[in-house]
C-alpha cells in the first residue's frame, strides 16, 4: 500500500509519542533508583543520575524483608503456576474436543468469572480460608490463585488444544485408547509448548497479584512483594522513595523477564479462540 | 516426535484389555479443575451472594442471622457508597473510552510496515507485564510533588507552579485516570491488533484502487472486521476497571476525601476494616447489578444499530 511522505513520517511522530507515554514511567523509576538521596531532595531533579549509587538497594534490603517476600512470592507463585495448568490441561481437552452440557457450563464460569467483583468472592473465601485455619498461611494463597488463575489458563488451553489435529486422536481411540490414556500419551506432549506459556501467564499473575494477598496475609514474614511494597508506601519520606524505587524495580524484573519470553505465545493464544471462531 | 507419541501409544493400547469400557475418563480429566472451581469459585460467590442478606459482621461471637433485604435498604440511604458508585463510574468510563481510542491508534501504527515497529510492540507490553502495586509506586514517584519528573517537566516548560497530584481534590480523579489508562494499554491493543492482523488485505487492496480515502477504507473495511474484538475487548476492560482495586488503593487509598474511593476500595473498608461483612457483599451484589444492566444495554445497542 502507498503512503504520502508526509503521512509516513506523521506516523513516526505518533509512534515516537506513544513509545515515550508507554515508556517514561518506568525509565524515571529507574532513574529513582540509582539516584543518592541528595539528589532525591534535590528541587531540580534529573533523568539522570548525576552520581548512581546502589545504595538504596541496600537500604531497601535493610528496611523491608524483601528477601523473604521475594521468598514467599516465588513459592506461592510456581506452587500456583504448577497446580493450574496440571489440573486445567485436562479440562481444555474436553472442553475443546466435547460440546456437552458440561464444557458449555465450564466456559459460561470462565466468562461469568470476569464479571464479579472481587469483594463478593473474598469475603466467603475469608470465611472458608479461616475455618480450615488457612488464613495467613501460603497454602490458604496458593489455592485461591490457582483457582483464580483458571479461568484465563482455560481459555488459553483450549485454543492450544484445538489446534491439535483430531486425526492422531481418533487413532488411538480405533486402537482402543480410553479418553485417559489419549490424552496423557497423544495429546499432552503435542501440547507441551503451550502448556509452558500457560504456566508461566499463571506464575505472572500469581507474582503480581495483590488484593488476595492483602487480605489473606497478615504477618510481614508470610506476605508477598506487592503487600511488602506497599508497606513500603506507608512510611514515605522524600529520602525513602529511593529504596522504595529500588524495590519495585527489582520485584518488577521476573515477570518483566517470563513476559518478554511469552510475549508471542500469549498474544497468540489468547485471541486464537475470538479470532477464528 | 509427533509420529513416535503415536505409535507408542498404539502399542500400549494393544495391551489394554480389547473390550471397550464405558468410557468414564472424561471424568477423570475433569474433575481435578471442576472440583476446586465449585468448592473455591462457586460456591464462595453463591456464598457471597447469601451472606448480602445476613448480618454477618467479622469477629462476632452471636451466630449470624438473615435480615432479609436490610442491607440494601441501608445501601440505598447511604450516600458515601452512592458517591463511590458515581466515581467508579466517571473512572471505568474515564479508563476505558480514551484507552480504547488510544489503544486502536496503536494498533494501526503497529499495523503499518514502520521501522522501529518491534521495539514499539516490546515496549508496549511492560505496563501489562509489571504488578499493578508497581505502577502505582511508580507513578507516584512521576506524580511526586518535589522529586516528581512530571512538576519539574511543567516548571521547565514555563506551565506554572507544580501541584500535589493525587493529594489535590480537583485533580486527584484525573490523576489516577490517567494512570488507569497507561497500565491498560498493552491487552487492549494487543487484541485490536489481533483483529486487525485478521483483516482481510485484498478488500482493503480493492477499496484503495477504487479511491477511497483512509478514513473511508477504515469505515468500510477495518472497523467492520475488528467490531468483535473491539466490542469485547471494551466491554471487559469497563468490567475489570469498573472493580478494579490495587491500582487507586497504592496511589492514593481512595483519597483525597473519598474523591478517588473507587466501589471496591470502599467495600474493602467496610468488609475488612469495619468488618462488615454483610454489608459489603450486598455492595458487591448492586456492583453486579448494575453493571450486568449496563453491559446489556451496551452490547444490545451496539450490535443491533452498529452500523448506523
Amino acid at each position: 500500500m502507498r503512503t504520502t511522505k508526509s503521512a509516513r513520517a506523521a506516523q513516526y511522530v505518533a509512534l515516537l509519542a506513544y513509545l515515550a507515554f508507554l515508556a517514561f514511567p518506568f525509565l524515571w523509576l529507574i532513574s529513582t533508583a540509582f539516584k543518592p538521596a541528595k539528589e532525591l531532595g534535590s528541587l531540580d531533579p534529573t533523568w539522570i543520575p548525576e552520581n548512581p549509587t546502589l545504595q538504596n538497594f541496600r537500604q531497601a534490603f535493610d528496611e523491608q524483608p524483601l528477601l523473604q517476600a521475594g521468598l514467599n512470592s516465588l513459592i506461592v507463585a510456581l506452587s500456583a503456576a504448577l497446580v493450574a495448568v496440571v489440573i486445567a490441561t485436562p479440562m481444555a481437552y474436553v472442553m475443546a474436543r466435547h460440546r456437552n452440557r458440561l464444557s458449555k457450563a465450564a466456559t459460561g464460569w470462565v466468562v461469568v468469572s470476569q464479571a464479579f467483583p472481587f469483594v463478593l468472592i473474598i469475603i466467603p473465601l475469608f470465611l472458608i480460608l479461616k475455618n480450615l485455619h488457612l488464613i495467613n498461611a501460603l497454602p490458604g494463597l496458593i489455592m485461591v490463585y490457582v483457582v483464580w488463575s483458571l479461568p484465563f489458563a482455560l481459555w488459553m488451553l483450549v485454543g492450544y488444544v484445538r489446534a491439535v489435529p483430531t486425526e492422531l486422536e481418533e487413532a488411538a481411540a480405533v486402537d482402543g485408547a480410553s479418553k485417559l490414556r489419549t490424552f496423557v500419551s497423544v495429546v499432552a506432549p503435542l501440547l507441551a509448548p503451550g502448556i509452558v506459556a500457560t504456566a508461566m501467564f499463571a506464575f505472572i499473575t500469581a507474582w503480581n497479584e495483590f488484593f488476595f494477598a492483602l487480605v489473606l496475609l497478615k504477618t510481614p514474614e508470610k506476605q508477598t512483594l506487592p503487600v511488602i511494597l506497599n508497606r513500603f508506601i506507608g512510611t514515605e519520606g522524600v529520602a525513602d522513595l529511593g529504596p522504595l524505587a529500588a524495590a519495585a524495580f527489582l520485584a518488577t524484573i521476573p515477570s518483566l523477564v517470563i513476559f518478554a519470553i511469552i510475549q508471542k505465545r500469549i498474544t497468540g493464544g489468547m485471541f486464537a479462540g475470538a479470532v477464528k471462531s | 516426535m509427533t509420529l513416535a507419541t503415536a505409535t507408542k501409544s498404539k502399542r500400549s493400547a494393544k495391551n489394554a484389555p480389547s473390550r471397550r469400557p464405558a468410557d468414564h475418563g472424561a471424568w477423570f480429566l475433569v474433575l481435578p479443575a471442576l472440583i476446586p472451581i465449585l468448592v473455591l469459585s462457586v460456591g464462595p460467590l453463591l456464598y457471597g451472594i447469601a451472606l448480602a442478606f445476613t448480618d454477618s459482621q467479622s469477629g462476632r461471637t452471636e451466630p449470624t442471622q438473615w435480615i432479609g433485604l436490610l442491607n440494601f435498604q441501608d445501601l440505598l440511604h447511604d450516600t458515601l457508597f452512592w458517591d463511590s458508585f458515581r466515581i467508579g463510574l466517571l473512572w471505568a468510563v474515564g479508563v476505558t473510552v480514551p484507552q480504547f481510542f488510544l489503544a486502536l491508534g496503536l494498533a494501526l501504527l503497529l499495523n503499518q510496515n514502520l521501522r522501529f515497529r518491534w521495539l514499539a510492540r516490546a515496549l508496549a507490553i511492560i505496563p501489562w507485564a509489571m504488578p499493578e502495586v508497581v505502577v502505582g509506586i511508580m507513578w507516584r514517584l512521576v506524580y511526586h510533588p518535589d522529586a516528581g519528573v512530571l512538576n519539574e517537566t511543567l516548571s521547565s516548560l514555563g506551565l506554572g507552579e507544580g501541584r500535589d497530584w493525587l493529594t489535590g481534590t480537583a485533580t486527584a480523579l484525573f490523576a489516577v485516570i490517567v494512570v488507569g489508562i497507561w497500565a491498560g494499554m498493552p491487552q487492549t491493543t494487543v487484541a485490536l491488533l489481533a483483529g486487525l492482523q485478521n483483516t482481510p488485505r485484498e478488500l482493503h487492496e480493492a477499496a484503495a484502487m477504487d479511491g477511497a480515502g483512509a478514513w473511508r477504507r477504515f469505515r468500510t473495511v477495518t472497523w467492520p472486521a475488528i467490531k468483535p474484538i473491539a466490542l469485547a475487548i471494551s466491554a471487559l476492560n469497563f468490567i475489570w476497571n469498573f472493580n478494579s482495586f490495587a491500582l487507586v488503593y497504592v496511589l492514593t487509598q481512595g483519597g483525597p476525601g473519598g474523591r478517588t474511593r473507587l466501589p471496591m476500595l470502599f467495600a474493602y473498608e467496610q468488609a475488612f476494616r469495619y468488618g462488615q461483612f454483610g454489608y459489603a457483599a450486598a455492595m458487591g451484589c448492586v456492583m453486579v447489578a448494575v453493571i450486568s444492566v449496563i453491559l446489556a444495554f451496551y452490547l444490545v445497542g451496539r450490535l443491533k444499530g452498529g452500523d448506523e
